[in-house]
């Protein structure tokens, strides 16, 4: 797997707490045995909704970087959600805070998600609404993100960026690396090798 | 001096992986029709097989019609989702129950069944593609809801690459007061730590309240750990948890089953454990709670009125104004049902309320059991036939109209009060559909009087 090191592109700004995955991609759009044409989905209904709606906007049309509020990604933990996210061609998110179990689907995908504080994502939001060509770069090593002449602090979880930093993002092959230690493991726990006679 | 969660946790870690993240040994994988069939692509694509297929079990409960469960389903994309489960089973080896196949009578909602056949046990570690899987932690298991690629994680290897939680102990003390339940604990703790309030914790629930409470209502509280942000959530097994145990069918027997409780006793954590945080909340101070908003944490006491602080969009979404109470809110339709609130004792509840009354001419009521073991023992017990000549609907069992995936949805914006667990805008099925979280009792009442209502006032007169 490519190490990520830093993406670069254009943001898109999201603004709002609690964008839950099922208004990222509602239920009915999981009606399906494949991820594929998900992008098209994504906020159907906030954009139905909306029509100045960001991920309506051909301004941001091609961007890579999603900028978005607190606790986005609450909910359920459909990784349609992130999956869709990516096809869409979002390679990082920045944004105040995040649901652990949709922080760690789009790790998986290779996208960090970024965790600033508000005024920073405040800066962010207005910069990209403001003049959406701009070029915004987010390093994975130092969490700076820089945009024209702005540049904020930015955290990744320190195991999720040296995940990222040495190409380990997605763990699948290393858990099953040295598979005999995985089941020496199961062979120790009693509810597999049978209840001990005397504990 | 060590919790459940670290006792746990640390007798299931492989190794420390290079990523900085644990690898960890998963006891009980449960799958289901929605988020596993891309994970069986993905390993397809790599060439793996499923490494421990015996621990892995299936069933379909998300997208199942829950009026009629012939095979082939009226919908054909849950047919075709059911099929899909079915062949990656059958290629793998995994233990699936869906209608139409072997012991159907043992299909549900995965965190329904799972403890329902002993499946679910204290200590183990378990997983699966839902964010409720905190359920089964009410066995004191330490479960986690995962995403498709993590399924597919388990599938080939059976474990896991997971950062450690904090661990956060709630104690809740005293009794609770009557018409105030499991539900109300937990939308009392979520309002008050918040939606986020969990995030990198895994919640401890204890005190005396717990202890008093069965199993099923343990579940109810694990069950929303997640809704506050929490990845998981568990109660210590004790006697109450041995005893549910005890003859199901997955569980040990015999005397394994003394051993198995020996070992279970030990996991609990210590009573000088150390906890990364502590609070605690006296259950007399709960009263029959009600969410007014579009998150789990905007709720109020059923006496009280919406603050002045209220959050604008969530206002304007459920129509409801800063200072004024939820109770008197015309409701169009009552679900009681879920993973949350969705078993025998809560059905059993529910229909103490309605029996001998009838839901409201202009309300749609549906009671969807939770798995074809609960409807089963709720017909035994007549509750179906006190629901229908209530007016309710009486339903096979899967998610239905908690998430919406089948034809149970709500229409423009119809008000549901509902047993289930998100009121996130859009969760049940129409984008400007209004939900209020509420205990299965409380929607009983609701349904009833066609409006919010104080369910101990119907309590009171409850013909017994
Ligand atoms: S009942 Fe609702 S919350 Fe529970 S598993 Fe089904 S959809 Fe998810």
């Amino acid at each position: 797997m490519a190490a990520v090191t830093s993406v670069t592109g254009r943001g898109l700004p999201l603004r709002g707490d609690d964008l839950d995955t099922d208004r990222i991609m509602p239920a009915r759009f999981l009606r399906a045995v494949t991820f594929e044409g998900l992008e098209r989905h994504l906020f159907e209904d906030d954009r139905a909704a909306d029509p100045s709606h960001a991920f309506n906007n051909p301004r941001y049309t091609g961007a890579t970087i999603l900028i978005v509020n607190k606790n986005f990604g609450c909910g359920s933990s459909r990784e349609h959600a992130p999956q869709g996210l990516a096809r869409s061609g979002i390679r990082a998110i920045v944004g105040e805070s995040y649901s652990e179990i949709f922080l760690g689907n789009s790790a998986v995908l290779g996208i960090p998600c970024f965790t600033a504080d508000r005024a920073s994502i405040e800066a962010l939001l207005t910069l990209a609404e403001r003049a959406p060509e701009t070029q915004m770069t987010a390093r994975v090593d130092t969490g700076v993100v820089s945009a024209g002449g702005l540049s904020i602090q930015a955290d990744l979880p320190p195991a999720l960026r040296d995940a990222f930093m040495s190409g380990q993002w997605n763990p699948a092959a290393m858990l099953l690396d040295k598979y005999d230690e995985v089941e020496a493991v199961a062979g120790r726990l009693p509810y597999i090798s049978g209840f001990p006679s005397d504990t | 001096m060590h919790t459940l969660f670290h006792k746990v946790w640390n007798a299931h870690t492989v190794r420390a992986l290079s990523s900085g993240q644990t690898q960890l040994f998963v006891g009980l994988h449960l799958i289901h029709e929605v988020t596993s069939p891309q994970a069986f692509d993905m390993l397809r694509q790599q060439g793996w097989g499923v490494a421990h297929p015996e621990r892995t079990f299936a069933t379909v409960d998300h997208i199942v019609p829950t009026s009629a469960q012939t095979r082939p389903f009226l919908d054909l994309m849950a047919e075709d989702m059911t099929i899909a489960l079915e062949r990656n089973c059958r290629q793998f080896g995994i233990q699936l129950w869906a209608p139409g196949g072997v012991e159907s009578e043992n299909q549900g909602i995965v965190h329904v069944i799972g403890p329902e056949l002993g499946l679910t046990q204290p200590g183990m570690t378990i997983a699966c593609g839902d964010s409720h899987t905190s359920t089964h932690g009410a066995l004191g298991a330490i479960a986690f809801g995962i995403g498709t690629s993590q399924v597919r994680d388990v599938l080939a290897s059976q474990c896991l690459a997971l950062d450690p939680l904090k661990v956060r102990r709630i104690d809740i003390n005293g009794a609770l007061r009557p018409g105030v339940y499991a539900k109300d604990v937990i939308l009392t703790i979520i309002r008050r730590l918040g939606v986020q309030g969990g995030v990198g914790y895994a919640y401890e629930y204890g005190g005396s309240t717990l202890d008093a409470m069965t199993i099923d209502e343990r579940m109810t509280i694990c069950n929303m750990s997640i809704e506050g942000g929490a990845r998981a959530g568990y109660v210590n097994p004790d006697k109450t948890t041995f005893a549910y145990l005890r003859g199901r069918r997955f569980a040990p027997s015999g005397a394994a089953f003394d051993r198995a409780v020996a070992w279970w006793r030990q996991l609990a954590s210590d009573p000088d454990a150390q906890y990364d945080d502590r609070v605690s909340l006296d259950a007399a101070s709960i009263e029959p709670t009600v969410t007014w908003g579009i998150n789990p944490g905007q709720s109020v006491g059923i006496s009280e009125r919406i603050a002045a602080a209220a959050d604008e969009e969530a206002l304007t979404f459920m129509g409801f104004e800063r200072g004024q109470k939820v109770e008197g809110r015309k409701i169009d339709v009552a679900f009681i049902g879920s993973c949350t609130n969705g078993r025998l004792s809560d059905l059993e509840e529910a229909a103490r309320l309605v029996r001998g009354r009838h839901v409201a001419p202009h309300v749609k009521a549906l009671v969807v059991p939770g798995s074809q073991a609960v409807r089963k023992a709720a017909e035994a017990k007549g509750l179906d036939a006190i629901f229908t000549k209530a007016g309710f609907e009486w339903r096979g069992a899967g998610c239905s109209m908690c998430l919406a995936m089948n034809t149970d949805k709500l229409e423009g914006q119809q008000v549901c009060a509902s047993s289930s667990n998100r009121n996130f805008k859009g969760r049940q099925g129409s984008p400007t559909g209004r939900t209020l979280l509420m205990s299965p009792a409380m929607v009983a009442a609701a349904a009833v009087a066609g409006e919010v209502v104080d369910v101990r006032e119907m309590l009171e007169e409850a013909p017994v």
